[in-house]
């Protein structure tokens, strides 16, 4: 896509990145680019696809919309925040990236990321992997017994599903109940051996939210909500985050 | 999901009354209170050494370089602090793997390869035999670096040494644990499956 002239309009339309800086805080400072290059010399995605996170940008500035909405490159940047942070004028390249994502149809995106995205809005779980409720209360219930049996000094050890007013709301990334349960374990003990006060949620147990990295804001926002409002619901003090 | 549910928070300004925290902030501060009893001396005559990731949605995207410090409080205590190497660029600044955005599943397979040989070569910089990763997305692809650039590193969950550093790992704990580990301090081997 080097090889050919960029010719530009005399005439700026209304583009992608005028709409992005609308509804970012300070424009996401967008239209501050010294070109200097920070970004892309320290970005691992710099050069896949022919892109970097400045070319990007002076596309975007260049009103290169069909480009951009082209590029596969907004899937392959992580939107890691590492060009933000060595910016000298903290230019949000990633919320620009997100909102790039979000310029094909949603049935157009990688498969991979929508499965996942849709398999996490199939139940209360909120797991990418598509798990009910009853299918992690089960694999949870069933370990903990094992655990219990095997190991005598973790005879009450517990791993709590709901437990009202529980200091702390912890989730579980789904590999470990679906893949391999017996990793759910060190972190039990761990717990156990600390004397916390902890509970998972029959509902929004899930660690993953592969809605936000589809740019689906819809179903991100009812993911978050699903796990939110039982935490609430729980009336825990501290939402911890394992990962 | 830290930085979904903090960033989700925020953008769809949803009604809450908890705060939102990551387990390594705790970690250290279990450890630091004592109600964790961690010891590296199951380290000391091994001298594996180990260095970290800093997770991207975690460390640069939520809390900064004071969860990296924390972070970096746990492991040295668990593998001992003569045992641990930091990578460099690190914290803040480091590197993503190339696993976080949704890389993982995207299908580009061949290009987050690429993206994550940085990675790799960082790691393999540190001459460390381990890396840690705490977060699953970098697991999964730091794991992936390791077999296809042939470099050989396990690469660990924290937890998974934080219960061998407190003598409570059992054998049907160490699916990451390279041979090296799968023998040491074992909880109740008896048990093995």
């Amino acid at each position: 896509m080097t090889d050919r002239v960029v010719k530009l309009g005399g005439k700026k339309n209304s583009t992608f990145m005028d709409k992005v800086k609308k509804i970012l805080p300070e424009g996401g400072n967008l239209n501050l680019c010294l070109t200097c290059g920070a970004c892309s010399s320290g970005c691992p995605a710099t050069g896949l696809d022919g892109m970097d996170p400045r070319k990007f940008l002076r596309m975007a500035a260049l009103g290169m919309d069909e480009e951009i909405a082209k590029s596969d490159w907004p899937w392959m940047c992580t939107m890691c925040q590492r060009c933000i942070y060595v910016c000298p004028m903290k230019i949000d390249i990633p919320q620009l990236v997100y909102n790039a994502r979000g310029l094909r149809p949603r049935e157009e995106r990688p498969r991979g990321i929508l499965g996942s995205c849709d398999m996490a809005l199939r139940n209360k779980s909120t797991s990418a992997m598509g798990t009910s409720p009853e299918d992690f209360a089960f694999v949870v219930g069933d370990v903990l017994e094992e655990y219990r049996e095997a190991q005598p000094e973790f005879a009450d050890m517990e791993a709590p599903i709901d437990k009202q007013g529980a200091e702390f709301f912890l989730n579980q990334n789904s590999r470990e109940p679906v893949t391999e349960p017996d990793e759910m374990v060190p972190l039990w003990k761990i717990l156990h051996l600390a004397g916390v006060d902890w509970t998972y949620g029959s509902s929004g147990w899930g660690g993953e939210n592969y809605c936000m990295f589809l740019a689906d804001n819809d179903s991100w926002e009812q993911i978050t909500r699903t796990t939110v409002d039982q935490a609430n619901q729980l009336g825990v003090k501290t939402f911890l985050n394992t990962e | 999901m830290t930085f979904s549910v903090l960033a989700g928070l925020k953008k769809f300004n949803l009604e809450h009354h908890f705060e939102v925290k990551n387990i390594y902030e705790y970690y250290a501060k279990w450890i630091r209170e004592g109600k964790l009893k961690v010891n590296s001396d199951w380290n000391k005559d091994l001298k594996i050494k180990f260095t970290v990731q800093d997770p991207c949605q975690i460390v640069r995207k939520s809390y900064g370089d004071p969860i990296a410090e924390d972070l970096r409080f746990v492991v040295k205590s668990v593998v001992g602090e003569e045992n641990f190497i930091d990578m460099t660029p690190n914290r803040s600044n480091n590197y993503c793997c190339g696993g976080g955005g949704g890389f993982l599943q995207s299908g580009f397979k061949e290009q987050r390869l690429e993206y994550g040989r940085l990675k790799d070569q960082q790691i393999k910089a540190t001459g460390a035999d381990y890396c840690i990763a705490g977060c699953h997305n970098c697991h999964a692809q730091i794991h992936e670096l390791s077999e296809h650039y042939g470099s050989g590193y396990p690469v660990v969950h924290l937890w998974t040494l934080i219960c061998l550093s407190l003598g409570v790992l059992g054998p049907n704990e160490r699916e990451y644990l390279g041979d090296d580990l799968k023998e040491v301090n074992v909880f109740h081997p008896e048990t093995a499956m």
